[in-house]
């Protein structure tokens, strides 16, 4: 089975490229979500933290 | 600052609860049947619509949808309104929300058993109930995101990032999966057909899991843990993090369903990577949800909500760990089509979903009817008893999908199969199926328990149903960012953009796994002897499909020498291109069927379909009387339902479509004349068609009835690659 589907694929144009363009956006991604997390003041994260049992 | 007074709406919440708990004894029940009917396969002989086959998407659809899905948006709309403090946006659309739902349930309940169904799992439902499911979740998030405009809290809590994937996701996901072709009222054709449908079902089966049972569920563990543990999240970086990465990772992850199957290499290995990486954000979700309750863990020794919650946490934690160890090639080779994975499904669904509902309950009916909870002691004893009935479910359920799998891949010495009977390894694993029905049981009886102890706690409070709060206005401020605000502060306060984000990230993954798909339908390599199936042959597989065959039995013969062996030739791509829907399956209760055409003369059919156990006397396959029937099958619609499949692709010539009946005549005769071969079935038929006569009834020859179209179908599955006969 694996020889009757592994190059179905590659017909197409550039396939190549997909696996490069996953780990691009995955490392974009996760860098972005670090820094997302770490730029947040202590104390508004304990805020935010706070809002269900200030209620 | 102004004071505005308002009022929370509890009574939407407690109509979806009490939803919830009647929907989930009605399904659990419906499972327990199905348990027991393992034992006692003939326990509803002849009553078409309690059969195995029929009931089974009735028990998945009832526990997903009406049981998890009502505790959903119960848990949602308590705590939305708490967290933004403000009232739901509208009366008017939770009500049509609540109904709407519970009309959808009702529809699902009655047109399942009879039979309606598209075959693909938890997507079972047909066009008219697909549509109303898509209308009925829109109310819902306009009625989410309408709430959410009105607030009284600038920042929205990560809870509610979580409500908001689960709205976008499962509105995309739905729709993308439910694209069909409609032949009648109550029938259509998937547009996607073969490895496509395949691939198309199980991004949206996993992701159902992901966006139904899992997002929202997490929004609400953010929620109702601190508040019952009166403590905030241990870390709410950790969430932030947790729900990015998750949402953004899940939705890659669907091809691991499909491991070895005529699916393309790299879009299995997509997902496996994928799958794998789960762990992370799911483990960092779990131990966030755990340590939560550091320092208060004598509470939980008093506590039954926390006792729940602290279960239900591990019984998330134990299915994510599983998951991404399944769809590894080496353990999925062992796992996939055995009792293994129905194991897994019920740590999900009965710890994590089921206790996790269970907490709330009993969490919120008391602070919306100002009492304590009847008796803690019923709730512990519940505690108890839903425990052990979940271990005594999955662990059962795991040695019997271990001994399947060992049993299919045993060979001799001699290089044949050590179990060439299919039927040695169900007998085997008969004592775990016992033991399943007991922890089911148990399970069952705890809930019973919840059903009681909810009763009298109402009873013995006083409902309010409108609570009265107050907080601040919300001063308007910029809608860009203040001067010293972050931007993620700034973004989450808004929450279109927010929601729009959200969108992104999960639309990144699921174009990468559809767009290529799409090429691939002209890339699956055509395979000249793989021709459509003839207008009998097309009828009988819609009786497969209306019986659901394919809750028993695959059709996909794994590359392994075991499964080549036992089965014939593995199967390949480019032999479903006809097949809309695609039906191989995710269980075998029963052996595979792709290549059983030409295996077995018709008269075998003919007797096990009647009576599976006086072919195999350890058989558990249920007989399927009703296809015998003394009753004309009904023709009427292949005439549509042939344009309706030429308008998806299949080469059917005008030709073939004018002499469709023509055509189903001279097959029928043939199949009827095999089986007037059979002394014994000469002799029974004769006398059938006396007793009719002397009844009055006019009576229907066998070639006209159902079970001679099944027969026809059954007889061509993979006989397109075989050598025919000259």
């Amino acid at each position: 089975m694996l020889k009757f589907v592994k190059y179905t694929l590659e017909t197409i144009d550039g396939v190549a490229v997909y696996p490069v363009i996953s780990l691009l956006i995955c490392f974009t991604f996760f860098v972005g979500l670090f820094f997302w997390v770490f730029t947040y003041k202590k104390d508004k994260i304990k805020e935010l933290s706070e809002l269900p049992i200030k209620e | 600052m102004e004071m505005q007074q308002f009022y929370y709406d509890n009574k939407i919440v407690k109509k979806f609860l009490y939803a919830s708990i009647v929907f989930g004894v009605v399904g659990m029940l419906v499972g327990l049947i199905l348990a027991v009917l393992f034992l006692f396969p003939n326990m509803t002989d002849g009553i078409s619509f309690l059969s195995f086959g029929r009931l089974r998407p009735l028990h998945t659809n009832a526990v997903i949808f009406a049981f998890v899905g009502n505790a959903m948006f119960a848990g949602i709309y308590y705590s939305l309104q708490r967290l933004l403090k403000a009232r739901l946006f509208s009366d008017f659309l939770s009500n049509l929300h609540f109904w709407g739902w519970q009309l959808i349930i009702v529809a699902a309940a009655i047109t399942l058993p009879l039979g309606y169904t598209s075959s693909k799992e938890y997507a079972e439902l047909e066009w008219p109930i697909d549509i109303a499911i898509a209308l009925i979740w829109v109310v819902f998030g306009i009625n989410m995101i309408g709430t959410i405009l009105k607030r009284r809290e600038r920042h929205l809590y990560v809870a509610i990032w979580f409500y908001i994937a689960t709205f976008v996701t499962v509105a995309v996901l739905h729709i993308f999966n439910s694209l069909e072709l409609p032949v009648s009222a109550m029938k259509s054709y998937s547009v996607y057909a073969g490895v496509q449908d395949a691939l198309v079902q199980w991004w949206y089966g996993h992701n159902a899991v992901a966006f139904f049972l899992t997002t929202p569920f997490l929004g609400l563990m953010y929620y109702f843990v601190p508040k019952a543990a009166n403590r905030p999240v241990y870390s709410y970086r950790l969430s932030i993090i947790h729900f990015w990465s998750l949402i953004f990772l899940y939705i890659w992850a669907g091809p691991h369903h499909l491991l070895y199957s005529a699916l393309p290499d790299w879009a299995q290995n997509l997902g496996v990577v994928f799958s794998i990486m789960l762990i992370a954000p799911s483990w960092g979700g779990m131990i966030n949800g755990l340590l939560t309750l550091r320092g208060v863990w004598d509470k939980v020794r008093e506590e039954p909500v926390l006792k729940f919650f602290v279960v239900a946490i591990t019984g998330y934690g134990m299915a994510t760990f599983e998951g991404p160890m399944l769809s590894l090639k080496n353990v999925n080779a062992i796992a996939h089509f055995t009792d293994w994975i129905i194991a897994h499904v019920h740590v999900g669904a009965l710890a994590w979903n089921g206790f996790m509902s269970f907490g709330i309950i009993y969490w919120v009916i008391p602070r919306m009817t100002k009492t304590e909870l009847f008796s803690k002691k019923l709730a512990n004893f519940h505690f108890w008893i839903g425990t052990l009935g979940i271990i005594l479910y999955a662990l059962p359920m795991y040695v019997a999908g271990f001994t399947q799998a060992s049993m299919w891949k045993q060979f001799k010495p001699d290089g044949t199969l050590q179990y060439g009977n299919f039927l040695e390894t169900v007998t085997q694993i008969m004592p775990m199926y016992w033991m399943r029905a007991i922890g089911g049981t148990l399970y069952l009886t705890g809930v019973i328990v919840l059903v009681y102890n909810i009763i009298k706690t109402v009873k013995q409070g006083a409902a309010v149903e409108d609570e009265l709060a107050e907080a601040p206005a919300l001063q308007k401020i910029s809608s860009g960012r203040l001067k010293g605000e972050k931007w993620h502060g700034w973004l989450e306060r808004r929450p279109i953009q927010l929601t729009l984000l959200a969108t992104v990230a999960i639309l990144i993954g699921g174009i990468i796994q559809i767009v290529p798909t799409i090429m691939v339908k002209s890339n699956i390599p055509t395979i000249s002897s793989v021709k459509p199936y003839t207008p009998l042959e097309l009828e009988g597989r819609d009786i497969y499909i209306r019986e659901g065959c394919v809750g028993c039995h695959s059709q996909m013969i794994r590359p392994f020498r075991s499964e080549v062996a036992r089965y014939g030739d593995y199967s390949k791509a480019g032999e479903y291109v006809y097949d809309h829907p695609f039906l191989w399956g995710s269980k075998r209760t029963g052996p595979d069927l792709h290549r059983v055409g030409g295996k077995y003369p018709d008269t075998w059919h003919f007797n096990h379909m009647y009576n599976p156990q006086r072919v195999n006397k350890a058989s558990i396959m249920p007989a399927y009387k009703w296809l015998f029937a003394n009753k004309a099958m009904d023709h009427s619609l292949i005439d549509a339902k042939m344009k309706a499949m030429r308008t998806l692709g299949v080469p059917y010539s005008d030709v073939e479509i004018a002499n469709a009946m023509k055509s189903i005549e001279e097959q029928s005769t043939a199949i009827e004349k095999n089986l007037n071969s059979d002394p014994d079935y000469v002799k029974s038929y004769d006398a059938s068609k006396a007793e009719i006569a002397k009844k009055g009834e006019t009576f229907v020859p066998m070639k006209d009835r159902e079970i001679v179209a099944l027969i026809a179908y059954l007889q061509r599955l993979g006989t397109d690659l075989k050598v025919k006969k000259q």
